[in-house]
């Protein structure tokens, strides 16, 4: 059975359309990513599998292991795997990284009908994580995303997926705001999340990252579809022609 | 810091639907034919066994409170309270016995049991021994109108400090109560204070001679369990040059359709180089969600940093009471001396909540500093009023305020009423004040962590007070925590 399966998805918000009939299918073990000019939907889409209120799904299903997950809420989406990299990433003052941290990953845990992790077992993983992406043991002290720098933000949202172990995480834009040292950091965490298991939807505007996290597959979205899909390939295509044809495609 | 977590599973084990602490517990009382007259004022004094003076300085206060009107200026509404429809004084039947706990009424013991209160009160009140060095608390109860037992009484004699409930030191030390009493919160001062000074029943007392640091936290713990009754209790502590002290506070009552008054007075006195810190964690019955039921909660609470180089500190924790109107202030007397206040208040269904601080500058190179987050939920209105005044001698008066509210929903409203007064061109007073809405992006955030709305919701709410939760003492910060998560639930979608 297929990871994720999207049929036919067609959603709005404030009457405005905005995905316009989007068929995507992931394996386990496979990497996809979907390019596309700004407007194109991509976020729209990543926030939708996520769960956020205010889109309206108005034909279609998503389906999860075979099974639809739009009546679900958010935090029954990421308890069954689902985990989203934020494009801008909030803040949540006075609230630490690490405690946050814990409190998620055993209320997941906890969902799924897992024991929690002991204390030391959990600070031991999170600050082998940490060190792993290059993040300062202070910054986990911190409160949340607060007065992170914007190559900080990302680490940190790729330092909780590698916490949260999802099943099918979905990264929008994790690209933007970060220079080519953080860069090669943050994919580098990616990579070593690959897994047989695991799949990942990357949403990305330049083909440079898709240099560092080399997909199965890419899609090119347009107005609410998908337009094209291809191997890697695809993408340096994209980054020589730009969308414009696409554009037309979609028509 | 793992305490957000054991917040959250606390709430999860908590039947949360129902207010944790709305049982009654019956036990045969003994009370004052209901109203209030001067008999009733004698009849409270005669039960306690006072000396004449002070049952002279209650009739005083009676006379006068009759000439005086109820204060209207709080932002807050309620329904005309006929004071002729209290029991003034309520005493559990069984007359308990102050040197043995073995002799307090089991269905009491009971009661405090069921209140659960994680802070080893009921093991205190069961005599439980703890090793050595660890933190301690010595507690005072008060069911109704009278401590039902003070723990701990003897290491307390050992190191000098007198805590006792406030009529008992009335009888072993009336020079002291004499001294003190009302010097803080005059007997004419506003009309509940005087309302209390007339009909108070009991309450603590704590005297901490010089140069003493008092070896254990001291807590009172209030409930309200009769029918129809008002508690006034009537705390004071004075800290003698050189000495030091922290008070815990806690209260509860069971669930009642009628409203239930409450009009305590807190006096504290921080002479030379002392310094007191007093703690309250407020959890009175808040009424249902309609707005029937509730406790009115009308305190008067106030500090004297009477010498130089003293000391006050007040943090609170209110989530409950229909009504509250309460402003722990501090009168900066000393040269050089500090008063502070660090409040939560949290509002939820139709509870409505006026309440901060007065600094009152008087003595040179005085400092004071307000944190005061105010969170509103459901329909709730919560108002943080404050006055910061230097009088015209107050040179190098300081002052800090950080006044912050979070709306949790759109059918609250938070307000910030801040009174500024400086009479000294040296005065420097700052003040900051925000208001924010807890956002859909972040409680998205949350959720898709992995936290359900309300377990988000408690959160975020606990990082935007954590400037005030560090105030507390550890045993109530847990607590504060988990009240905090109880008192807006159903709050969020």
């Amino acid at each position: 059975m297929s990871l994720l399966q999207i049929k036919n998805l067609h959603v709005e918000i404030d009457g405005k359309k905005i995905l316009n009939g989007l068929d995507l299918t992931i394996e386990k073990g496979t990497v996809h990513a979907i390019m596309g000019p700004n407007g194109s939907g991509k976020s729209t889409l990543a926030y939708v599998l996520a769960g956020k209120a205010d889109y309206e799904v108005t034909e279609g299903d998503v389906l999860l292991d075979g099974r639809s997950i739009l009546d679900m809420a958010p935090d029954e989406r990421a308890a069954k795997g689902l985990f989203l990299a934020f494009q801008y990433p909030v803040e949540i003052p006075g609230v630490a990284t690490m405690t946050f941290l814990r409190t998620a990953v055993n209320a997941q845990r906890k969902k799924r009908g897992e024991g929690e992790y002991s204390t030391p077992d959990f600070l031991k993983k999170v600050r082998e994580a940490a060190a792993k992406l290059e993040i300062d043991p202070d910054m986990l002290k911190r409160s949340v995303n607060v007065g992170f720098s914007g190559g900080e933000k990302k680490r940190a949202e790729i330092l909780q997926m590698t916490m949260f172990e999802p099943r099918l995480a979905v990264l929008d834009e994790t690209d933007s705001g970060l220079d080519i040292d953080a860069l090669k950091v943050v994919s580098e965490g990616v990579n070593r999340l690959r897994s047989p298991e695991r799949a990942f939807l990357v949403i990305t505007h330049y083909q440079r990252l898709l240099d560092h996290i080399v997909p199965d597959v890419v899609h090119v979205m347009s107005r609410g579809r998908i337009v094209k899909t291809g191997g890697k390939e695809l993408a340096l295509e994209l980054e020589a022609r730009g969308y414009a044809q696409y554009a037309e495609a979609a028509e | 810091m793992p305490a957000v977590q054991e917040t959250v599973d606390q709430v999860r084990r908590i039947d949360v639907d129902q207010y944790k602490y709305g049982f009654e517990t019956i036990i045969e009382s003994d009370k004052a034919p209901k109203g209030l007259n001067e008999d009733t004022v004698r009849f409270i004094s005669e039960k306690k066994n006072e000396p004449a003076w002070m049952l002279e300085w209650r009739l005083e206060a009676f006379r006068r409170w009759l000439t005086m009107r109820e204060p209207t200026w709080a932002r807050v509404d309620y329904p005309k309270i006929d004071y002729q429809d209290y029991y003034y004084y309520s005493a559990p039947k069984k007359k308990p016995a102050l040197n043995s706990l073995d002799e307090v009424d089991p269905e009491i013991l009971r009661t405090y049991e069921k209140l659960g209160i994680p802070l080893r009160e009921q093991e205190m009140l069961a005599g439980v021994v703890r090793p050595e060095g660890e933190r301690r608390v010595a507690v005072d109860a008060v069911f109704d109108s009278v401590s039902v037992a003070t723990t701990f009484q003897a290491e307390l004699k050992k190191s000098g400090v007198i805590f006792m409930p406030i009529s008992e030191a009335l009888r072993e030390h009336p020079d002291l109560v004499k001294k003190y009493i009302g010097s803080v919160v005059p007997v004419t001062d506003n009309f509940f204070a005087t309302l209390n000074s007339a009909v108070f029943s009991d309450g603590s007392f704590v005297y901490v001679p010089p140069g003493v640091r008092c070896p254990m936290e001291l807590s009172t713990y209030f409930r309200i369990n009769e029918k129809d009754t008002g508690q006034f209790e009537r705390t004071l502590i004075i800290a003698d040059k050189g000495s030091y002290v922290s008070y815990l506070e806690g209260c509860t009552a069971p669930m009642r359709d009628e409203h239930q008054l409450h009009a305590a007075v807190v006096e504290l006195v921080a002479l030379e180089d002392a310094e007191i810190k007093y703690s309250t964690v407020q959890n009175w019955y808040p009424g249902d969600a309609e707005g029937k039921g509730g406790i009115f909660n009308f305190v008067t609470k106030r500090g004297d940093c009477r010498e130089k180089n003293s000391k006050i500190s007040w943090t609170q924790v209110e989530t409950g009471s229909a009504i509250t109107w309460k402003y722990p202030s501090c009168i900066l007397r000393g040269d050089n001396s500090r008063g502070e206040f660090y409040s939560i208040a949290i509002s939820n269904g139709r509870q409505q909540v006026d309440s901060g601080t007065k600094m009152i500058h008087l003595g040179k190179n005085t400092t004071s500093r307000i944190i005061s987050k105010g969170i509103a939920a459901g329909k709730s209105q919560n108002t943080y009023r404050g006055l910061v005044s230097a009088h015209r001698k107050a040179s190098n008066a300081r002052n800090f305020t950080n006044c912050d509210s979070l709306l949790v929903g759109d059918k609250c409203g938070a307000h910030t009423v801040p009174y500024l007064e400086a009479k000294n061109s040296s005065a420097v007073f700052e003040h900051e004040a925000t208001t924010s809405k807890i956002s859909e992006d972040m409680l998205f955030y949350c959720r898709q962590r992995g936290l359900s709305a309300e377990e988000a919701t408690a959160l975020v709410v606990n990082g935007f007070v954590k400037d005030v939760l560090q105030q507390l003492p550890m045993e109530f910060a847990v607590e504060a925590q988990k009240l905090i998560s109880i008192s807006l639930e159903g709050s969020v979608g």
